[in-house]
């Protein structure tokens, strides 16, 4: 802790290390705040104390090998960093999924969205001192993971999604599993919308705290609930549709207000929208079919066929030894996160490991507005900023 | 993959062509996203007209990406990801850098959100952006040594 003359001599300020080692920083996060008596005057968050290089590491993988890395990037939302990887390299390869395995991969997505916006809700009362919300959200959010447990044997590092299909055949009954699930949920969102929405302490702390404009928003890349809180409906689900998201009918919600609460009340009504997809989903997803397309030399083949044919046990064999080689070229391949635009770049020189892996995580770009946020607010405020972008810091650092 | 002319007839193209004919080298499509060649001394200007001109409203800078070719000339690429929101629309501009000195030029007063990616970008490659108010390192250490996403820096055992 050092007191620092500002430049003009008048007041004298202080800058104040807030984390890397604090419990609202969500993780390692830095935020270097110079202060005037209680009042932020300076913002400046410092990352970096969870990279861990992935991006360089997925040079050294093949294609296949790379999927468990993205796992590990946003570990509150790995399917959707699954979906991203996959979706990229298939653009690149120029494959095409079957309907059933897509469906499937909207399901667990948006599952996943709603166990995303459990964590959320439930650690960003607790920042604010409701801990009740956050033991009710894991509750819920146990049973999410439930599911993935079920489908892919992996609560949170589930790398289930793979390039062409899934991973395995989803259990029998797996779907009345999900739809007990989509049954009790409604109610639930009721009970935290009962302790928080219309609770004076919360508003108090929530209600025009962190204003973000519309054009800040833009101007600094914000995406996912904290650009829709503030009046841009951009939602990449919409604009550049994926995994046959142009089949479902939802809602974009969006408010003006761009404070704390707006996206409070956003990302709950997300959790709305998200069932009203898995709903869908479960109805158009059909009782059998492929999950895994037919592309020899790129997705391994069944089972049963290489105890019969002699090609498919080669196949099989050079796939898991050296991989496969895409034609050289690039793609960027957007889906939204829980978070955000959630982005893969992966470039290719025609051999079996990628030139390139860069992963534009949306906690990475949100997060560098947080001084827009916090600035001429007070120290209790940053603590509802940070929450309220939802950042992750696997994502973040890389 | 589409023929040369007919790319040449996109809207975005023909603009920017009619505004300035040597601003874009090259136009490519590959899976169907837009990538336009950037003579990296006009980055900067064809950044503000994309940004700013009616029509194009790429106001929306999502990602700026690096990607060393090593040991090809030139060696870097910068691959700059917008959107434009208004529109619908994507569209990649690459800029080729050579590898003895990198430097470009920055578009932080375009979009203020390059800033972060900017950095990482010196960071991890070591190219470096003209005009950045605040080019650190972001990702590793002040003090670290060397670019780890250059192809000549190992994956393991650099120290």
């Amino acid at each position: 802790m050092t007191t620092v003359q500002t430049a003009t001599g008048a007041a004298e300020t202080m800058v104040l290390n807030m984390g890397p080692q604090h419990p609202s920083t969500h993780g390692v996060l830095r935020v270097v705040l110079e202060l005037e008596g209680e009042t932020v005057v300076k913002a400046r968050p410092d990352i970096g104390y969870l990279h861990t290089g992935i991006e360089k590491s997925c040079e050294a993988k093949t294609y296949s090998q790379v999927i468990t890395l993205t796992d590990r990037l946003d570990y509150l939302a790995p399917l959707s960093n699954n979906l991203c990887y996959c979706l990229a390299v298939e653009k690149l390869l120029g494959l095409e999924v079957p309907k059933r395995a897509q469906y499937i991969r909207v399901l667990l997505t948006e599952l996943t969205r709603i166990g995303s916006h459990l964590v959320w809700l439930g650690t960003h009362a607790i920042d604010l001192g409701a801990m009740s919300v956050f033991l009710y959200c894991f509750r819920e959010r146990e049973e999410v993971l439930n599911i993935f447990e079920m489908v892919s044997g992996q609560r949170m590092m589930t790398s289930y999604f793979r390039i062409g299909g899934l991973a395995l055949e989803p259990p029998a009954g797996w779907l009345d599993r999900v739809d007990r699930f989509v049954r009790a949920f409604p109610g639930r969102i009721e009970e935290y919308e009962d302790l928080l929405t219309q609770n004076r302490i919360w508003l108090a702390r929530t209600k025009g705290v962190g204003v973000l404009s519309a054009e800040d928003a833009v101007a600094w890349g914000v995406s996912g609930p904290s650009l829709r809180g503030s009046g841009v409906a951009f939602d990449v689900r919409k604009f550049f549709p994926y995994s046959s998201y142009e089949e479902f009918e939802f809602d974009v919600p969006t408010r003006t207000e761009g404070d704390c609460y707006a996206r409070y009340l956003l990302r709950v009504a997300e959790m709305r929208e998200s069932l009203k997809i898995v709903r869908q989903a479960m109805d158009k997803i059909p009782a059998d079919g492929p999950i895994r397309t037919e592309a020899p030399g790129i997705v391994p083949p069944q089972r049963e066929k290489m105890k019969t044919e002699m090609e498919a046990l080669i196949y099989h064999f050079k796939i898991f030894t050296e991989g496969f080689s895409p034609p050289p070229g690039e793609v960027y391949q957007t889906i939204e996160s829980p978070r955000g635009e959630l982005g893969f770049f992966v470039a290719s020189d025609g051999s079996p490991k990628p030139l390139r892996v860069k992963v534009r995580a949306p906690s990475f770009v949100n997060l560098q507005a947080l001084p827009k946020l916090a600035e001429g607010r007070l120290i209790a405020d940053v603590v509802a900023c940070i929450g309220t972008i939802d950042i992750v810091l696997g994502e973040v650092d890389r | 993959m589409t023929q040369t002319q007919d790319l040449e007839q996109n809207p975005v193209v023909q603009k920017l062509r009619a505004w300035d004919a040597q601003a874009v080298a090259e136009v490519r499509e590959f899976r169907g996203e837009l990538t336009l060649v950037v003579p990296r001394e006009h980055l900067r200007r064809a950044a503000e007209f994309l940004q700013g001109e009616a029509g194009l409203e790429f106001a929306y800078l999502s990602d700026i990406t690096g990607v060393d070719r090593f040991p090809n000339e030139p060696r870097f690429e910068l691959n700059y990801h917008l959107l434009s929101i208004s529109r619908r629309e994507r569209l990649r501009l690459k800029v080729c850098i050579a590898g003895a000195d990198p430097a470009v030029e920055t578009v932080t007063p375009v979009w203020p959100t390059a800033n972060w990616h900017e950095r990482e970008v010196f960071d991890l490659f070591g190219i470096r952006f003209a005009g950045h108010p605040d080019l650190r390192r972001i990702l590793m250490p002040e003090d670290w040594e060397g670019y780890p996403l250059r192809k000549d820096y190992p994956v393991e055992g650099f120290r």
